[in-house]
């Protein structure tokens, strides 16, 4: 995985709520069989929209997407975070992500940051204002800046850890093999197997 | 203090617990389908990594596969290549596959339980957000990722991050016309997308223990759509009955032993959930979504509502936007909504007890001109059942379509799409925008409304139905 420590870029603003990830990468693209080129399928439909923020030139080349509430719903498909990352995204700030797109983003290294919803208002209204202003999220410190606006934000030190290093968690894991084995050994007899009987 | 169902499954599974770092639970099922494993795949291969657990893995094949011509290759090249992709991979990895043909082929989260692989007090994982489903057993299941999946395959455990407790609580009696689908839509307007998040909630009171197992189903299935990591349902005589003499399912000694450990998956009477919830059963009616997200839905015979009447503004622009993509007004009655297309089907309603359902409504009764009606079976063996019961001839000889099964119009991943601005009345999970296709317009029903709307071609309930034409026998 990639490591992420701190980064400042550019923010494209998606002033929607609820934006499930059949929005962020709609099912026919979920036929690739690899974890690149998806960057044209994100956002697929609204891009057909020219006023749809990211067709904006000004939001060429940001790489700080500032969303609305519940960022991330429904479907489990990595593939939104791919997408988002294969753009040219390096991190996603919203006041509530669903539970599986957030796991799968610290997985891949693009960091998803909670915000009060009064924060991503104010950086919203700041970079509608000024679209070259930039916004630094700072994993080592746990906060993010911008002009006239410094936010903490939790992550915990667990996450924070594997993120700031890009470790690989299977090799974690691994680590602890003896861990699974010991597990194993005492599982009861009557647990379901899939081999056919 | 005592412990709730979810915390009891949880502890039974930590592989190990160290200060600072997420549990290591072990997972005892693994399920895999084509679209979210190739990835997960490929980094093993990587990294020169074994499948460890082959005997707790199983995949099929669901959500590419077409509904028609079944016996010829696969038209769209790119959906064919994943296909293969996943045989390839379960040949490589010596992982059990059903592929497209097989009699155990279906919907995964249809197979799962069919086989009595989902048992009580189990871990079920899956790269597919409806793993939900599976909850309807006592079992702790749950959608991942594909580094997930990856890690799974690897490992057999997953590290996972605490989860707080919801108690659900569905007492008094069900009205006849209500059903399980109903209930949870109800379930998700209140509470809202996000309102789950975070917690795994445990579905309990009198109407719940009613429920048939494929009704629970249909309820820990949806759980995921209210944002919750997992949905479950305490097992009982109705779950023991269900899986006794399954494929999988625990024999002899294995079976007492099974039963015995299955009998303390309850909630204790001093454990504390993090939220409660409380409905009352007999206040519920048929349900239906108007907008674009499982969230926004009201009883059948409400109106479209107005985005003024929503207090939080982010409620209120989000309404406004699903109005103008579903080409619905405000104040429009439901019941006069108009539709093109009907979907039987999925891992939220595609079960045997739901083509029942819906068979029983358009006995006799023809689908109204210009509506297509799919009926799309969560597997073979539902498909077969529903032969040997003849429900297939009663869709057919209603101007149904009767097809082979797979996740189909649930996401479109397959030729069964909308096409812009088609509706659908659909007993599926989601009705995101472009989710059934490019600019189809989604409504979710039950599989009764979904008839009774095939019939009349607006949405309806069946006891709109009394004025329908009734076919006599001559």
């Amino acid at each position: 995985m990639e490591a992420f420590t701190t980064h400042t870029g550019r923010a494209v603003p998606l002033r929607r709520g609820n934006v499930d990830t059949d929005q962020i990468i709609p099912a026919h693209w979920l036929k690739k069989v690899t974890r690149n080129g998806f960057e044209d399928g994100l956002f697929e439909a609204w891009r057909k929209d020219e006023t749809f923020v990211l067709n904006a030139p000004e939001r060429k080349g940001a790489t700080v997407l500032v969303a609305g509430p519940d960022f991330g719903t429904g479907s489990s498909r990595e593939h939104a975070v791919w997408a988002l990352q294969n753009y040219g995204f390096k991190t996603v700030l919203s006041s509530r992500f669903a539970d599986i797109f957030r796991g799968n983003s610290l997985k891949n290294g693009l960091l998803t940051v909670v915000l009060p919803q009064e924060t991503i208002e104010r950086l919203w209204q700041l970079t509608e204002a000024d679209p070259t202003a930039e916004i630094t999220v700072d994993l080592v410190d746990r906060e993010v800046r911008a002009e006239g606006l410094t936010a903490p934000f939790e992550l915990d030190d667990n996450a924070r850890w594997r993120l700031l290093e890009g470790l690989d968690d299977i090799s974690l894991t691994l680590a602890n093999e003896a861990d699974i084995a010991a597990f194993e050994s005492r599982r009861p007899s009557y647990k379901p197997s899939t081999v056919k009987v | 203090m005592g412990r709730t169902l979810a915390e009891k499954v949880w502890d039974d599974h930590v592989v190990r617990r160290a200060e600072g770092e997420p549990d290591l639970l072990f997972i005892d099922l693994h399920l895999l389908h084509e679209v979210t494993s190739p990835q997960a795949f490929d980094g093993l291969r990587m990294n020169g990594r074994p499948v460890r657990r082959t005997d707790l893995t199983i995949a099929t094949e669901d959500h590419n596969t077409p509904t028609l011509d079944i016996d010829k290759p696969i038209a769209d090249p790119v959906s064919r290549t994943q296909l293969e992709t996943l045989r390839k991979n379960c040949a490589e990895f010596g992982v059990r596959l059903h592929p497209l043909g097989d009699v155990e082929q279906g919907v995964v989260h249809v197979v799962g339980p069919q086989l009595g692989l989902t048992q009580p007090g189990t871990t079920v994982v899956c790269g597919d957000s409806h793993t939900s489903t599976h909850g309807a057993f006592g079992a702790l299941a749950f959608g991942i990722g594909t580094s997930q999946v990856e890690h799974v395959l690897a490992t057999q455990t997953l590290p996972l991050a605490p989860f707080r407790t919801m108690a659900v609580t569905v007492d008094g009696e069900l009205p006849a016309d209500v059903t399980a689908k109903d209930l949870i839509l109800a379930v998700i307007t209140k509470i809202g997308t996000g309102g789950g998040q975070g917690y795994v909630i445990e579905y309990r009171g009198s109407a719940i223990e009613k429920l048939s197992m494929e009704s629970r189903m249909t309820i820990c299935n949806m759980s995921i759509e209210a944002g919750a990591r997992a949905g479950m349902i305490a097992p009982d005589q109705i779950t023991f009955d269900y899986l006794e003499g399954r494929d999988h399912a625990p024999a002899g000694d294995d079976w007492d032993a099974a039963l015995a450990y299955w009998k303390t998956l309850r909630t204790d009477e001093d454990a504390v959930f993090d939220h409660e919830v409380r409905i009352d059963a007999s206040t519920l009616a048929p349900f239906v979504t108007w907008g674009t997200n499982p969230g926004q839905g009201a009883p059948l015979s409400a109106s479209v509502p107005d985005p003024a009447s929503f207090a939080d503004p982010g409620d209120r622009l989000s309404a406004e936007k699903a109005l103008e993509y579903m080409g619905l007004a405000a104040g429009q009655p439901l019941r006069e909504v108009a539709v093109d297309t009907v979907f039987v089907g999925s891992c939220t309603n595609g079960r045997i007890e739901d083509l029942r359902a819906a068979a029983s409504v358009v006995q006799g009764r023809k689908v109204a001109d210009g509506v297509r009606m799919l009926v799309v079976p969560g597997s073979v063996r539902v498909a077969l059942q529903a032969v040997h019961e003849g429900l297939d001839k009663v869709f057919t000889e209603a101007g149904a379509e009767w097809r082979h099964a797979g996740c189909s119009m649930c996401l479109g991943m397959n030729p069964d799409q909308l096409a812009p601005g088609e509706r659908s009345a659909s007993t599926s999970n989601r009705n995101f925008e472009g989710r059934q296709g490019k600019g189809g317009r989604t409504h979710l029903v039950s599989p009764q409304v979904a008839a009774a709307t095939a019939v009349l071609g607006h949405l309806a309930s069946p006891a709109d139905l009394s004025d329908a034409p009734v076919l006599t026998e001559v």
